[in-house]
């Protein structure tokens, strides 16, 4: 009875540390931002490593994913004779929840988890102990490019997974399983409202790349410098990020959609 | 040198990709029409009964859409709903005795406010209120009314 009382004590007052130093690490990575923005090559370099190299995971997906949707749809859709609201149904399910959650998703099992062994590996090297010896702060030279590249890709990416996911729409629907074009296009135009449902996506997606960069470099730097613990932080990165995702999404929708 | 040129051009061609699928996003999905037709002028009108309108439903003119609504309330003094409608300031020769009247786009569909122009010289302007307004139909009255007018009959 005790022991289970204690376990439970104990677990709150680690996962309230682990908390605590998962905020202070994120304002001494915030302080780094001026530095890191005054000398863009090492930025451009994690932009490189954290965004280009997702790109391609992201169109296929995007691709995949507008496809499907557009042929369930259809297949709904036909048997009320409302077929040419394809185009709305494509459009509202991608900008407003699809393309910002699978994104995130994506990019956190793309370059979170990448982000968290590297940092992980480096700490397990003792390259950062080393850096600091050499005094150079090891948070702005390694951390603060990795998590404002994160912040500014995964917007970029969201932005692009949208609208190629659309196209794929358009490719089935309208191509291949004759839906007016006309009607597809102009009824996505009238329902779809920038200032609403694209901002609104947008914003999804600037929030989800905070966190999910945040959790991946926090797991990374504050890993048990081992090859096991390397590997068990690149797990909970990649999990946790799916998790706090998920649960901020709903949030978000409540607070953006429902009125 | 050549490597870090390489990813310099990558990167740049990855910022310019998300650029352009924003601007394909604003003009080709989205209307951005609609940022625009904020920047009118609003009128108010109270129903007795307003039905399923919302928010951000349309405001037409002949099918035309010329606003949005922006607000819903209710007023109660008057004992009626209030709403507060944003019409385009191009629009701006809509005459002072002109119609609202609530509106069901299809048999099942979202509900919408037509407006009628009248005959006045008097144009709207900001702030008006629109007196001639007719309420949504709400299916159940109808029906009533219909139950109501058959067993009279017999």
């Amino acid at each position: 009875m005790l022991n289970a009382l204690q376990h439970i004590g104990a677990f709150t007052l680690e996962t309230l540390s682990n908390l605590g130093r998962a905020c202070i690490f994120l304002f001494q990575v915030m302080l780094g931002i001026k530095s890191t923005l005054l000398r863009p090559r090492l930025l451009i370099r994690e932009l490189y490593s954290v965004g280009v190299l997702s790109l391609l995971i992201i169109i296929f997906s995007a691709i995949f994913v507008g496809m499907v949707l557009s042929l369930l749809g259809y297949v709904t859709l036909v048997d009320f004779g409302a077929e040419s609201s394809l185009g709305v149904l494509v459009s509202l399910s991608l900008v407003r929840e699809l393309g910002p959650v699978l994104s995130a998703l994506l990019f956190s099992g793309r370059a979170g988890s990448a982000l968290t062994a590297e940092i992980g590996l480096m700490k397990a090297t003792e390259q950062l102990a080393s850096m600091e010896m050499m005094a150079v702060d090891p948070v702005r030279r390694i951390i603060t490019p990795r998590f404002l590249a994160g912040c500014i890709s995964l917007p970029l990416l969201t932005v692009i997974f949208m609208s190629l996911g659309i196209y794929a729409g358009y490719l089935v629907g309208s191509v291949w399983l004759g839906v007016d074009e006309g009607s597809f296009w102009s009824q996505m135009q009238t329902k779809v409202e920038f200032g609403h449902d694209v901002i609104n996506g947008i914003i999804k997606s600037l929030v989800f790349g905070f966190v999910v960069t945040w959790i991946a470099v926090f797991q990374g730097y504050n890993a048990m410098p081992t090859s096991e613990g390397v590997s068990r932080a690149t797990t909970n990165s990649v999990v946790y990020s799916a998790l706090a995702v998920l649960a901020l999404d709903f949030i978000l929708t409540a607070i953006m959609f429902v009125t | 040198m050549g490597s870090s040129r390489k990813i310099e051009i990558l990167v740049g061609t990855f910022v310019l990709l998300g650029l352009i699928a924003f601007v394909l996003m604003a003009l080709n999905i989205s209307n951005l029409t609609s940022l625009s037709s904020d920047k009118g002028y609003s009128v108010t009108a109270h129903f007795d009964n307003i039905g399923g309108l919302r928010p951000r439903a349309k405001v037409t003119l002949s099918g035309v859409k010329v606003g949005r609504v922006t607000k819903i309330s209710y007023d109660k003094e008057s004992f009626r709903a209030v709403v507060t409608m944003t019409i385009d300031s191009n629009i701006n020769y809509l005459p002072e005795d002109t119609q609202a009247s609530i509106y069901t786009s299809g048999l099942l569909g979202e509900q919408y406010i037509s407006l009628e122009p009248g005959a006045e010289d008097a144009v709207l302007k900001d702030g008006s209120n629109l007196s001639l307004t007719q309420s949504a139909v709400v299916l159940e009255e109808v029906i009533g009314k219909l139950m109501v007018s058959f067993t009279s009959k017999n």
